[in-house]
């Protein structure tokens, strides 16, 4: 248990919309080891960006604990979950949210503006670019950027701040194949230089196959509970 | 995120939108230049009535029959009387000059020629008192006065109007509602005063005045011009005049019954009236500057709700409210800081126009843009950007990422 990056302890979570009351997650606990490369995994409806916003830190749980890294977020205010995103977890988006008006190199970066780091800022984004291979596409803009590409940005962008976690929604659900693997195998790898544990959420079997564990959800609930 | 880099990043977002940041600029543009011009032509009316009035000399005094504040009872008429009481050095030791006056409507001809103007009847004295002197011909005597003369001083644009020139005309002969009057000066020009022109005027002794063109009780004065021996004593005559009037219309009790204005009284009343004249201009024009703050609020808004998306992924990225908040408003402001600056520059023409038009037609005129005005503009300007940026960057701040990163 101690090695627990994240530890999630009976967590549920339950939307009203009106007077009905959508349950999304009933009850979930899992630990993910540090260093270790989970999927999520699950239909649609099942909860699965529900648990994903949670273990982002994006959302509240309307219960249960939520132990990330050492510290408990579940009764967090939003600016602290806010620093808790800019210092713990990585995001990588299906749709890779570049801001478009802006280089790589400032998507990359804007993370450090927020976490207050005053020094360094372009050489630190620099050296991200260049690890996920795009030393050379430091000043393009994300229009004149492939698809590969620009998750690579991304996965840079979510990187610059050494967080904990890397949660990736869909990594590669908007790629064609041969990307899609190449995005995989950068994180794969990033994975192992870095031992930063990785999240992935995806439909696609073949991706999670190449993840050491899978995390089914059906329902709001586990389907091999640990 | 520090101020610099808000500042930065506000740029390049209004400048990825270039015609929709310059038409919220030009709402903004629009008003501040409206608030500036009227301000300036407000501040320059005032001016150029103020340094008017001051000409008409520092020193003077005038009375007025009856209470212009509050209502009095039988008013007593000011007449020759109390002007000889007035002229007591005694009783009156800061007074140097006592000029009365009866004033009406004449028409003056000469051959052909035919003009309607104001006729004042006049003591020697006036010449001393209001600071008059003749370009040609002398001033009305003593003489003329007692025998009541048929003699006549014509003010320069009278002059010009019956003759076509300004100077040999003394002792040629005009009629004046069609009794013949000699010429025996002409009036230097003193200008055209905001309450018309003072060189439109001719001057009879005030005795035949009262015998042969203005229709006056016995005695009956309209206005007493009062020169103090010096500015300083301006008060103290004032006080002496008061005391004469009062202990001769036995008002000594209660209100008086006339009215005594310095100079100093008059600018101050035109100050009133221009200051109000301002407020009013600068009211309508604020009223426009307000509609460009609500385009300001407008835009935003809309961008607000196209960047839903951005405002997650910062929110995901770390972003606080605080920092969502500040681009918001920083862009908000900078539109209207923009806009005002422009609408400074635009106002300060449109004002400079309306100094020259008003050149043009013959009432010279100066706006004049204080610095104040510039400030006021600049600070009420990005504090319209401010108010009408809070609600839409509340809005953004307040957006829950998850939410805003699932907009499409």
């Amino acid at each position: 248990m101690s090695d627990c990056v994240i530890q999630a302890i009976d967590l549920t979570k339950v939307y009203s919309m009106g007077i009905v009351e959508v349950h999304a997650l009933r009850g979930v606990s899992f630990c993910i080891n540090r260093g270790e490369v989970v999927s999520i995994m699950g239909p649609s409806g099942s909860g699965k960006s529900t648990l994903m916003n949670l273990l982002g830190c994006l959302d509240h749980p309307t219960s249960g604990e939520y132990i990330l890294d050492g510290e408990s977020v579940a009764s967090l205010n939003d600016d602290q979950l806010a620093s808790i995103r800019n210092r713990k977890v990585g995001f990588v988006f299906q749709s890779f949210n570049l801001l478009p008006r802006s280089t790589a190199l400032a998507n990359v970066e804007l993370p450090l503006r927020y976490s207050g780091v005053s020094t360094n800022r372009i050489e630190r984004a620099r050296k991200a670019l260049e690890a996920v291979g795009l030393a050379d596409r430091v000043n393009h803009k994300p229009t004149e950027l492939s698809g590969g590409q620009q998750q690579r940005v991304a996965i840079a962008r979510a990187l610059i701040n050494d967080p904990a976690i890397l949660m990736a929604d869909e990594p590669t659900g908007n790629l064609d194949s041969k990307s899609g693997k190449e995005i995989m195998e950068l994180i794969l790898s990033l994975n192992k230089e870095r031992g930063t544990t990785v999240i992935v959420v995806t439909h696609d079997p073949g991706i999670a196959a190449q993840t050491q564990r899978v995390i089914r959800l059906i329902d709001g609930k586990l389907e091999q509970p640990e | 995120m520090n101020l610099t880099q808000s500042i930065v990043e506000a740029l390049e977002s209004l400048n990825s939108n270039k015609l929709r940041s310059g038409l919220t600029i030009l709402g903004i543009v629009i008003g501040v230049a409206a608030v500036v011009a009227m301000l300036g032509v407000g501040q320059g009316a005032q001016n150029t009535i103020t340094s008017s009035i001051s000409g008409i000399g520092s020193n003077l005094l005038f009375v007025f029959p009856g209470n212009m504040t509050e209502e009095v009872r039988n008013v007593q008429p000011l007449t020759i009387n109390d002007v000889a009481a007035l002229q007591d050095t005694l009783e009156a030791p800061s007074i140097a000059g006592v000029a009365p006056t009866i004033s009406g409507s004449v028409t003056v001809t000469y051959g052909r020629e035919k003009v309607t103007t104001s006729v004042e009847g006049i003591t020697p004295d006036y010449a001393l008192v209001r600071n008059y002197s003749v370009t040609e011909g002398d001033f009305i005597n003593s003489e003329q006065q007692l025998g009541k003369a048929s003699v006549v001083l014509l003010g320069p644009d009278v002059a010009e109007k019956l003759f076509g020139r300004k100077d040999g005309i003394v002792g040629e002969s005009v009629r004046i509602e069609g009794q013949p009057f000699r010429v025996i000066g002409i009036l230097e020009s003193k200008g055209g005063g905001s309450f018309g022109s003072q060189d439109n005027v001719v001057m009879v002794p005030i005795t035949t005045a009262q015998a042969r063109l203005i229709n006056r009780n016995h005695d009956e004065v309209d206005v007493i011009y009062i020169s103090a021996i010096s500015a300083d004593a301006v008060n103290q005559a004032s006080e002496e005049v008061a005391q004469i009037l009062r202990y001769r219309h036995r008002t000594a009790i209660g209100a008086d019954d006339f009215t005594i204005f310095s100079q100093q009284d008059f600018v101050t009343t035109a100050k009133t009236i221009t200051g109000v004249f301002t407020v009013f201009l600068g009211g309508v024009a604020a009223i426009s500057l307000l509609v460009g703050g609500i385009g300001i609020m407008n835009i935003m808004l809309v961008s607000v709700t196209e960047r839903t998306r951005e405002i997650g992924l910062r929110k995901a990225l770390g972003a606080r409210k605080r920092d969502i908040l500040i681009q918001f408003l920083t862009e908000s402001s900078l539109l209207s800081l923009f806009g005002g600056i422009i609408g400074i520059i635009f106002g300060w023409l449109i004002a400079f126009v309306i100094g020259r038009i008003a050149a043009a037609n013959n009432t010279p005129f100066t706006p004049t843009i204080g610095i104040d005005a510039i400030l006021l503009a600049t600070l009420f300007s990005t504090a319209v950007g401010l108010f009408f940026g809070i609600y839409p960057a509340n809005r953004a701040a307040n957006l829950e990422p998850v939410e805003a990163l699932r907009y499409e």
